[in-house]
């Protein structure tokens, strides 16, 4: 193929490849950079992030995006020398390294389509990469390679006229063939760069009844002269690489010059050793294979690098499981929108099932006969079901790893020190929950920095460490996901708040609140307690908007705060916006549904075990505990039901943070699986509801908030501080006539 | 209501002035669906209407204003419906299946409007739209965005936008600022 084999629609498509590549590969560069910044000299960190920044630079090339490459180059040239041990890995080399890496990010955005960076946009940082190569005495590395890297890989082999001799081991798989590999291909191509003696094995060969035709038998000793470094050899079988046993022995360095042989651009890590190395197989992101693809026709020299992330490691290969667990996996791209539309066929297909289901039932006879092969589908369309929810599962990774840098920017731009540290990234969520985390992620980290941590003399002086820390992670909930964003700064000042809130009419100015309520506060619109305000957090809109995205996504928000020891943040938020398990109970005329993972327990209390507290609240005695009593029916004002909980079933279910509440309801009518619909799509959020759902009737019922509940309990004490409060915002009614 | 009574005669270059801040040409036809709400006729904008259908039950939101009469299912959407007689502070309507629920599009969002009967489509110049007259200061009527004269009767003009405007709807945009 030739570059004129290529419209301009594949010259796109291509460029649109190349940049979503790009992103994935930065994004994965910024984690290890991260990573590599505490795990000094990890060989394989190092291979990793080389990679990266190699092939953004291989397709830059390919697209003529001559600004990137020049400082991908210089990049390169640092990791490069940093891999060979030309440079050993200190505090100053992480930080210029983490800072390249933010450049690069803002070049290849750039580069994308906008522009607008001045021409010298990174020097400074591109300066630095060259000093530390200066420093090192490595710059003659850096300016053989600024030749070498894209010119052709023979060009670049020339300078290095060691000798080396390879045994290596070649047994294909049986398949080999049926991909399309032919080993004598492997061998004219070894032959063409150095001496080769060739033993073949064909112990393994068949008699003639039993072969294969298609099947690979032979085997190969190969003993390779050549002045070209081990990658070099690597390379030969890179195609064929996991369709074999491939064993690369470097048995004699001849005339070993070590500063040569590793200034070979692409990827030789260790030709030193001379233990026998493994290939190790690593597949990139299993999108590198694509990007080999769209790269090698327009630039052939800058091909075989970017398209061989296949580098050699020294035995044995130390990693990170994770890490080469999720570079192994197979995967493909789809437009998210055809996923979209299989979840919500798929979610109609369970409501329409549901519906059948509960006419059979209604039937008899015949009906219940149908019923019993009906089961089999029901289970059939929820496995379905649960295959198409797995599709859109991701790790929270994805937004996690934006953090990094945005900590840097800002505790950079105020002057402090932020560590920021990071667990669970692996922990799965649904795509839609994902792309909603990324503004209140980046908000609550903003804040925790601007508010939360204390400058260094501030931080002294109390005797913490001069380091502020926050805490981002991730876990599995039953069905939901929490997410902790803790810092070690001052807390929240409550006094402040209270003051603030006073002076903005929020409370009557001798209100009394518990310190919980207090901090509550910072979720109520237009707060900003920071004295200064920066243009970092900016001011007024903050947590409630924060809050207001989290509940949008039917999830909850909580603060807690200790003064001078930090404040932490959940979120807890459902795994999927898409589906749940619910208990359908029934409150006078209306029904509801209950997330089935908060129920603990149901049951029909004794009248002596319900007591009533001074003040009108109720509890009831479950084993010793006093749960406290919620009323469906009036929380929500539903005539027509049990009143007396003797009568009727206590629901007891556990709320997020780990309080019991006890439920009042009429009756329990069954679980069921319920597709989630948003309320908010044509209406204002509820208090007490999450959602709403249909359904085998095609009635609406609405889907309980567990969280709220016991909080409606508390409306007529709470609602002065309601009524400038995010809740009633949340349910302004339209205004009434006579108003204005 | 007290918008029927006592209606000075508009003058005519008041209405071609509204037309004229519309930024619209003084003639161009226009067209709305009328319905009876008690024993009043309003008419609200064509395109914003999206079907009409004949009142089923609702499933109540609690807490809720009593113009609200619940959500119902709109082919798998949840759409809220208002009560609008009820909105108009006349009191709530007792629905039967005679009973009509206009599916409009406002703002962006499905709303249902609860009204006795849908009467008639009306195609009019835009001209021959009527300013609301100046009230008194107790009453509202800036939902109210026009008079029309339709044989000997009188069409109030809804303004759906003005009604529903969802005064707690924040820009999220502004999060990240």
């Amino acid at each position: 193929m030739t570059e004129t084999a290529f419209g301009k629609n594949e010259l796109d498509r291509f460029r649109t490849t190349f940049f979503e590549e790009c992103a994935e590969l930065i994004a994965d560069m910024e984690a290890r950079l991260a990573g590599s910044a505490s795990h000094v000299g990890d060989t394989e960190e190092l291979n990793a992030i080389f990679r990266a920044v190699h092939s953004i630079k291989a397709g830059a090339g390919a697209f003529g995006l001559t600004q990137l490459v020049g400082f991908t180059h210089g990049f390169e040239a640092v990791l490069d020398c940093l891999r060979d041990g030309h440079i050993v890995q200190d505090d100053r080399i992480s930080h210029v390294l983490v800072r390249a890496g933010d450049v690069l990010a803002a070049l290849v955005e750039d580069a994308q389509g906008r522009g607008e960076l001045p021409a010298d946009f990174g020097a400074d940082v591109a300066e630095e990469l060259q000093a530390l190569l200066e420093d090192r005495g490595c710059a003659e590395h850096s300016r053989a390679q600024a030749v070498a890297a894209p010119a052709s890989l023979p060009t670049a082999a020339k300078a290095a006229s060691a000798e080396h001799r390879y045994i290596i081991r070649f047994r294909p798989l049986a398949e080999l063939f049926r991909h399309a590999n032919e080993p004598l291909l492997l061998i004219r191509e070894m032959k063409r760069i150095g001496t080769l003696a060739v033993r073949c094995d064909a112990s393994a060969l068949p008699g003639l009844d039993a072969l294969e035709p298609e099947d690979a038998y032979l085997a190969w000793t190969f003993e390779l002269a050549t002045d070209k470094p081990r990658a070099t050899v690597a390379e030969i079988f890179e195609f064929v690489d996991t369709d074999c046993a491939l064993e690369i022995e470097d048995v004699a360095a001849v005339a070993a010059d070590p500063a040569s042989a590793p200034s070979e651009p692409s990827g030789g890590a260790s030709v030193a050793g001379a233990a026998p190395t493994q290939v190790h197989h690593d597949h990139g992101h299993g999108s590198n294979a694509h990007a080999a693809h769209a790269a090698p026709a327009l630039s052939p020299p800058a091909q075989p690098a970017a398209a061989h992330p296949a580098a050699v490691q020294p035995s044995p290969p130390k990693s990170s499981p994770a890490g080469r667990a999720a570079s192994a996996t197979a995967s493909i791209r789809v437009d998210l929108a055809r996923i979209d539309r299989l979840v919500n066929t798929v979610g109609e297909l369970v409501i329409t099932q549901s519906m059948l289901t509960q006419q059979l039932m209604e039937q008899g006879g015949i009906g219940a006969r149908i019923l019993r092969g009906h089961e089999d589908l029901s289970q059939l369309t929820r496995e379905l079901q649960e295959c198409v929810m797995a599709i859109r599962m991701q790790p929270v990774k994805s937004v996690f790893q934006r953090m990094p840098r945005l900590v840097r920017e800002v505790a950079s731009r105020l002057g402090k020190d932020v560590e920021l540290v990071m667990r669970g990234e692996q922990t799965e969520v649904d795509k839609t929950v994902i792309e909603e985390l990324a503004d209140p992620l980046t908000h609550m980290i903003r804040n925790a920095i601007d508010h939360g941590i204390e400058d260094a003399a501030t931080r002294a002086a109390e005797g913490k460490p001069a380091v502020g820390r926050i805490e981002l992670s991730a876990a599995h909930v039953g069905s939901n996901i929490l997410i902790h964003v803790a810092d070690d700064g001052a807390g929240i000042h409550r006094e402040r708040l209270l003051q603030k809130a006073v002076e903005k009419g929020i409370l009557p100015a001798n209100a009394d609140l518990q310190d919980a309520e207090i901090d509550e506060l910072i979720f109520a619109p237009g707060f900003s307690t920071a004295q200064v305000v920066t243009d970092v957090s900016g001011r007024g809109v903050g947590m409630d908007v924060v809050r207001r995205n989290i509940n949008a996504l039917g999830g909850r928000i909580l603060v807690q705060s200790t003064p001078g020891r930090g404040t932490r943040f959940t979120l807890i938020i459902p795994l999927t916006l898409a589906v749940l398990d619910g208990m359908v109970v029934a409150v006078g005329e209306e029904k509801y549904i209950l997330p089935l993972t908060s129920i603990i327990e149901s049951y029909r209390p004794d009248r002596r075990t319900v007591r009533t507290l001074a003040g009108g609240g109720q509890v009831a005695a479950v084993r010793g505990e006093y749960v406290r009593l919620v009323y469906l029916w009036k929380v929500f004002n539903v005539p027509g039901a049990v009143t007396e909980p003797s009568n009727g079933l206590v629901v007891l279910v556990e709320t997020a943070s780990g309080g019991k509440i006890g439920i009042v309801v009429d009756e329990l009518i069954g679980q069921q699986q319920v597709v989630i619909k948003s309320l908010l799509d044509n209406f204002d959020s509820v208090s007490g509801i999450s959602g709403a759902t249909i359904l085998g009737t095609g009635r609406v019922a609405l889907i309980l908030d567990i969280e709220q509940l016991p909080m409606l309990g508390d409306r007529r004490r709470r609602l002065r501080l309601d009524e400038a409060g995010a809740e009633t915002r949340d349910q302004a009614p339209i205004p009434l006539v006579a108003t204005g | 209501m007290r918008t029927s009574e006592d209606l000075p005669n508009p003058a005519p270059t008041a209405a071609s002035a509204i037309a004229a801040a519309a930024g619209e040409p003084p003639n161009r036809t226009v067209q709305f669906i009328s319905f009876r709400v008690g024993d009043q006729q309003f008419a609200t904008d064509i395109m914003a209407v999206r079907e009409i259908k004949g009142w089923t039950d609702t499933t109540t939101l609690p807490n809720q204003p009593e113009y609200l009469l619940g959500v119902l299912n709109l082919r798998g959407t949840i759409v809220p419906i208002y009560d609008l007689r009820c909105r108009f502070g006349l009191g709530l309507t007792t629905a039967t299946r005679t009973h009509v629920v206009i599916i409009v599009s406002v703002m962006e969002r499905t709303i249902g409007l609860l009204v006795d009967a849908v009467s008639d489509i009306i195609t009019i110049k835009s001209s021959e739209i009527r300013p609301v007259p100046e009230m008194d200061r107790a009453t509202t009527t800036n939902y109210l965005s026009g008079l029309i004269s339709v044989g000997d009767s009188m069409v109030v003009l809804l303004s759906l936008e003005t009604l529903f405007a969802q005064s707690s709807q924040l820009d999220t945009s502004t999060l990240a600022a």
